[in-house]
C-alpha cells in the first residue's frame, strides 16, 4: 500500500447559490492518477479550482500528508502544480524564459529546462517569442511546467486542449511517467486519453450531483 | 523569497522592454495635459507659476491612476496571475515586486519628465529639488495604494471608472503634501516637514498595501 498523499472528506462546493455537488470525499495515494468525469457544468474544473485553493470549500476538510489545511497550506502549494484552461505563459517571452520564471518561481533550479524542452519537442522553438508558436506548441510549453516545478499532485484542467495526436501521447507518457515515479494526477478531458500501465481511477462527478431544487443555498 | 521577488521583477522588466506602448502611454498623457494648462489658463506667468505644484501633482496622480490598470490585467488574462496567487512564496512579497517592477517602468520616467515640465510652468530653479524629492515618495505610495485597487478591479471588464473612483479619494494625502511641500519652497519656507509626511505616508502604505493587494486578489479567485 503506497502513502496516501491527499485526503479529501466531506467536500461541498457551491457557485453562487447553485449547490454543485455535496459530501464527496476520495483519497489520493502516491502513484495514483484520477479522472473526473461528468458533464459540463457538473464541476469537474471547480472541483479542480478548490483542491488547488483557489475557491474556498463550502464544507468538508482537504488534508495533505496528513496535514489539514489550512495549516498545511504552503507545504501544500509547495508540491501542487495547476495546470488550468489558459496557458499561464507570457506571448512575449520564450519558452525557455517562461520556464525560467516558473522555476525560480517554485524555487527549483533551471539547469534542466534545456532537457524539458527538448522532451515536450520545443528544442527548435526554444528561443523564439511564444506569440509566434501555436495553440498546441503554446499548450506544450504551459505542460512543461509541470515538469520543471518538479511537483508531486498535478491538477491538470482539460488537459489535451489544442493538442495533436503526438501531443496526446505525449502527455500520457508524461503522466505516466510521474505516477511510476511516485507523483499524483488529477485530470479532467473530454477526450480519450489512454495511459501504458497505469490505471486510471474514475470519479464521477455526475452521480454526486445536488439536484438545483435541493441544491439551494438558503 | 528573495529568489521569487527578483524573478518577478525580471520578468515585468522584460516584458516591459519588449511592450513598450504600455508604458510610454502614461508618460505620454502626463506631458501633454501638464502642455495644456499654459493653453487654458494664458501666458501669465505669476498665475502659472503659483499653480504649477497643483498641475504637476495632479497630473502625475493621474498618470499613475492610468497606468495602474493595466497592473494586473495581462497576468489575469493569460492566467498567469493564478499561479502566483497558487505560489508556496507569500503572495505580498510577489505582488511588491509587481509593484516595483510597475513603478520603476512608469512612475520612475515621471520623475526625470519633472524638471522638464517644472519650466515650462515658469516653476523657480530652487523648487526642482523639492518637487523630484516629493514625486520620488509621492509616486511610489501612489503605485502601492493605486495597486489595490487594481487587484480590486481586475476581474471586471470595465473596472477602469470604478478603479479612479475607489482610489482618488485615497490619494488626497499624497496630493496635499505633495503640492505644499513645492509651495513650501516657493514661499521660502522648509519643506522637511511636508517632505516627513510623505515618508511616512509611503513606509504606512508600504507595509500595508502589499497585504491588501494579496487579500484582494485571492478574493477575486473566490
Amino acid at each position: 500500500m503506497s502513502e496516501t498523499l491527499l485526503e479529501i472528506d466531506d467536500l461541498s462546493l457551491f457557485r453562487g447559490q447553485r449547490c454543485l455537488f455535496a459530501g464527496l470525499s476520495f483519497s489520493l495515494s502516491a502513484g495514483q492518477v484520477l479522472q473526473l468525469v461528468g458533464d459540463n457544468g457538473s464541476g469537474k474544473t471547480s472541483l479542480l479550482r478548490a483542491l488547488c485553493t483557489l475557491l474556498p470549500l463550502e464544507t468538508g476538510t482537504l488534508t495533505w500528508r496528513s496535514e489539514p489545511l489550512p495549516q498545511g497550506r504552503d507545504n501544500y502549494l509547495a508540491e501542487l502544480c495547476y495546470a488550468g484552461h489558459a496557458d499561464a505563459i507570457k506571448l512575449d517571452l520564450t519558452p525557455r524564459e517562461n520556464l525560467a520564471f516558473y522555476a525560480s518561481l517554485s524555487n527549483v533550479p533551471a539547469h534542466h529546462i534545456d532537457t524539458v524542452i527538448d522532451k515536450v519537442g520545443l528544442a527548435a522553438q526554444r528561443d523564439l517569442p511564444c506569440r509566434l508558436l501555436s495553440a498546441g506548441q503554446r499548450r506544450r510549453v504551459s505542460l512543461s511546467r509541470l515538469l520543471v516545478s518538479k511537483a508531486v499532485l498535478w491538477l491538470l484542467d482539460e488537459l489535451l486542449t489544442a493538442l495533436d495526436a503526438k501531443g496526446r501521447a505525449l502527455v500520457a507518457g508524461l503522466i505516466a511517467e510521474h505516477a511510476a515515479a511516485g507523483g499524483a494526477a488529477i485530470f479532467t478531458t473530454h477526450q480519450p486519453l489512454s495511459l501504458d500501465g497505469v490505471r486510471v481511477d474514475p470519479l464521477d462527478l455526475n452521480a454526486i450531483q445536488v439536484q438545483d431544487d435541493s441544491g439551494v443555498h438558503s | 523569497m528573495l529568489e521569487a521577488f527578483n524573478a518577478v521583477l525580471n520578468r515585468d522588466l522584460r516584458l516591459a522592454m519588449r511592450r513598450r506602448g504600455d508604458w510610454v502611454n502614461p508618460l505620454v498623457f502626463f506631458v501633454i495635459v501638464i502642455s495644456l494648462f499654459p493653453l487654458g489658463v494664458g501666458p501669465d506667468t505669476e498665475l502659472l507659476r503659483q499653480i504649477a505644484p497643483g498641475i504637476i501633482w495632479v497630473a502625475s496622480l493621474l498618470a499613475t491612476l492610468l497606468a495602474s490598470e493595466t497592473l494586473f490585467r495581462a497576468d489575469f488574462d493569460d492566467g498567469s496571475l493564478e499561479q502566483l496567487v497558487l505560489s508556496s512564496q507569500p503572495l505580498s512579497v510577489l505582488v511588491l515586486a509587481k509593484v516595483l517592477a510597475h513603478w520603476l517602468i512608469t512612475g520612475l520616467p515621471l520623475l526625470f519628465l519633472s524638471p522638464l515640465v517644472a519650466v515650462v510652468l515658469q516653476l523657480q530653479g530652487r523648487s526642482i529639488p523639492a518637487l523630484m524629492a516629493s514625486l520620488l515618495l509621492g509616486t511610489l505610495t501612489l503605485s502601492l495604494v493605486a495597486a489595490i485597487g487594481a487587484a480590486l478591479t481586475v476581474g471586471l471588464r470595465k473596472g477602469g471608472v470604478l478603479l479612479a473612483l475607489l482610489v482618488l479619494p485615497l490619494f488626497i494625502p499624497v496630493l496635499i503634501f505633495g503640492s505644499s511641500s513645492v509651495l513650501a519652497v516657493e514661499g521660502g519656507f522648509p519643506v522637511q516637514a511636508h517632505l516627513s509626511m510623505l515618508g511616512a505616508l509611503f513606509l504606512l502604505s508600504l507595509a500595508l498595501a502589499p497585504l491588501a493587494i494579496a487579500a484582494s486578489l485571492r478574493i477575486i479567485y473566490e
